[in-house]
């Protein structure tokens, strides 16, 4: 019968099918599964170099002389608050890089209007950004180590588990060797800055301009280094006249090219910062319109408002006043803030040429093409607005009666 | 720029003395009674100006905020809850006021429903820490941006006046 005939064909067609298949699959590896390349665990950084060895390329920085100790790499912890354009890519940086253990904050979800940034995809729509960026990056790389936290970092709420995981989060259960800002908004950045000075943690700060063309990397070393809330934030000129920037009807454009740049600088600097190579920039600006990079380093301003920032301004100088009578002995104390110093002579540089971050002379010293984004405050008391009456002795009152006060202006 | 109206508002709100948050302790509560006083002042301004447009009551550490705030145009009155969390840097970051119902609306809004303000909020906020409070980001931050995301969002059709429960009186049937 032709039937017969017919399934014969197809039962032929179907096995010579399954026969190309499985050479175009090649040798199949034992962990396949349905076609698909399951990476597995690996003990021990291996620098042989075979296709199946991950980390050959990254083990042959040994070999060349640019890293001292490679696999170093999976001792350190990295805490990557905002995983957005920014901290997204520079989580799959350290990733495929091999980094210990990642510790990523965010509290958005994925959604499509994300696409023109790199990393997600659009079937990852919906869940949340921390979630869908641990299911990737785990099969990118199943060795690395990835603790997410689904929250808001600013709200009083989870402020104190934030600054418990940094101190803590580590693979040792220690302090985190380095946290990086890749948040989208000048609150989240404050809150990473309090945490940090808080608890001596040195971090990077990133972000892209709201017009995206511009962009930033920062390394912040609390006593050390300029923090956040030392001087009013800088902006990278763009070069374009604010007069001309359209904003109606959007808060934010972004590109997945400035954002890329900004985690490739913000990843690069934070390699030369753990494994020891190069030179860590304190400060590199990125004009995308002109391809200029600016690049400078800021001291911490004495009269900063962050009484911890002044405090760990006073714990550095007391180091630094140790420091000369025995630098082997101390260096262990001093580790953090020495590598730099130490290895490339920052401090002797600077001294003279670096801006003091002071008050309100708020672009003092600054590098051409970047400038403060507003003045800072005046020392003295004087608001903006033509303000005539000031809060009357708010602690003689009581605080119940006020509240009763408020809400029963509601109902009248 | 802040326009006058603005302006000639906030500086008939009490500017208040204590740089303290929500971790602060004593210093917080001395903090939240110059918060409430200075709100009971913005509210009896309004009120005398004819001008009432929200109620807020927070929980009792002061931590968060929520209540209602509305938005007359064309004489129909636009009603919306309005929410937002003191962060632990407050007063040197300023309150993010949101709206959540009008979140995927509109695109001068960040995620959650945060009102994304103009460029003069922030320098202008940072600039009287920490003189300005609750009542300071609600006139200069969501009066504002009320005034002109809510006739935008009428016009689009992306938000419709409801009929109050009780009572339809002369405003009804007079809109465009």
């Amino acid at each position: 019968m032709s039937s017969t005939k017919t399934e014969d064909e197809l039962r032929a067609r179907v096995a010579a099918l399954e026969q190309q298949l499985a050479a175009a699959l090649g040798s199949a590896q034992p962990s396949t599964t349905a076609g698909l390349v399951k990476r597995t665990k690996i003990a021990t950084m291996s620098s042989e170099v075979v296709d199946s060895n991950p980390y050959s390329r990254l083990m042959a920085l040994k070999r060349m002389g640019i890293v001292d100790n490679y696999e170093r790499i999976r001792d350190f912890t990295v805490a990557i608050v905002g995983v957005g354009g920014v901290g997204s890519v520079a989580a799959e940086m350290l990733t495929r890089c091999g980094i210990g253990k990642l510790l990523l904050f965010d509290y958005d979800k994925v959604e499509l209007a994300n696409m023109n940034r790199l990393f997600f995809r659009p079937d990852q729509s919906g869940f949340s950004k921390v979630q869908a960026a641990q299911e990737t990056l785990q099969g990118i790389n199943p060795d690395v180590t990835i603790e997410t936290h689904n929250y808001n970092v600013t709200t009083v709420a989870n402020f104190a588990h934030f600054v418990g995981r940094i101190k803590e989060g580590s693979l040792t259960g220690g302090p985190v060797d380095l946290v990086l800002s890749c948040v989208d908004n000048f609150e989240a950045r404050m809150a990473i800055n309090q945490a940090c000075n808080e608890i001596g943690q040195t971090w990077f700060e990133s972000g892209v301009s709201e017009n995206a063309v511009s962009g930033h990397i920062q390394l912040l070393i609390p006593g050390e280094t300029a923090c956040f809330a030392c001087a009013p934030p800088l902006v990278v000129a763009s070069g374009i006249d604010e007069k001309t920037l359209k904003r109606d009807g959007v808060c934010a454009a972004s590109l997945p090219t400035t954002m890329g740049i900004v985690a490739g600088f913000l990843i690069q600097n934070t390699l030369k910062y753990l494994l020891k190579f190069g030179t860590v920039s304190r400060y590199l600006g990125y004009n995308a319109m002109l391809d200029f990079f600016p690049s400078m380093e800021f001291r911490p301003n004495e009269q900063c408002t962050n009484f911890h920032c002044r405090r760990q301004q006073q714990l550095y100088q007391e180091k630094l006043a140790l420091q000369p009578k025995a630098d082997g002995a101390v260096a262990a104390v001093a580790e953090e803030a020495v590598v730099h110093e130490d290895d490339f002579g920052i401090e002797l540089v600077s001294d003279s040429a670096e801006p003091a971050v002071a008050g309100h002379n708020a672009n003092a010293g600054l590098v051409a093409g970047v400038h403060r984004a507003y003045d800072a405050p005046a020392p003295s008391h004087h608001a903006d607005a033509a303000v005539t009456s000031e809060i009357s002795e708010a602690a003689s009152l009581d605080l119940e009666d006020l509240q009763k006060q408020f809400m029963a202006m509601n109902s009248k | 720029m802040v326009d006058d109206a603005t302006k000639s508002t906030l500086a008939k709100i009490p500017l208040l003395k204590t740089r303290a948050g929500p971790r602060d302790g004593d210093a917080w509560i001395l903090r939240l009674k110059e918060e409430y006083a200075a709100l009971i002042k913005y509210v009896q301004n309004n009120k005398e100006a004819d001008n009432d447009w929200f109620r807020l009551e927070s929980n009792k550490d002061g931590t968060r905020w929520f209540g209602k705030c509305w938005f007359v145009h064309d004489l129909l009155k636009y009603e919306f809850d309005v929410e937002f969390d003191i962060p632990v840097t407050y007063p040197e970051t300023a309150p993010e006021l949101a709206l959540p119902e009008l979140d995927g609306k509109t695109a001068k809004m960040y995620r959650e429903g945060k009102i994304c303000l103009t460029d003069h909020f922030k320098p202008l906020w940072a600039r009287n820490v920490p003189r300005f409070g609750i009542a300071h980001a609600l006139a200069l931050g969501l009066g504002p941006w009320l005034a002109v995301e809510i006739p935008d969002l009428v016009e689009k059709k992306l938000i419709v006046y409801n009929e109050p429960k009780a009572s339809s009186s002369a405003a009804s049937g007079s809109g465009q």
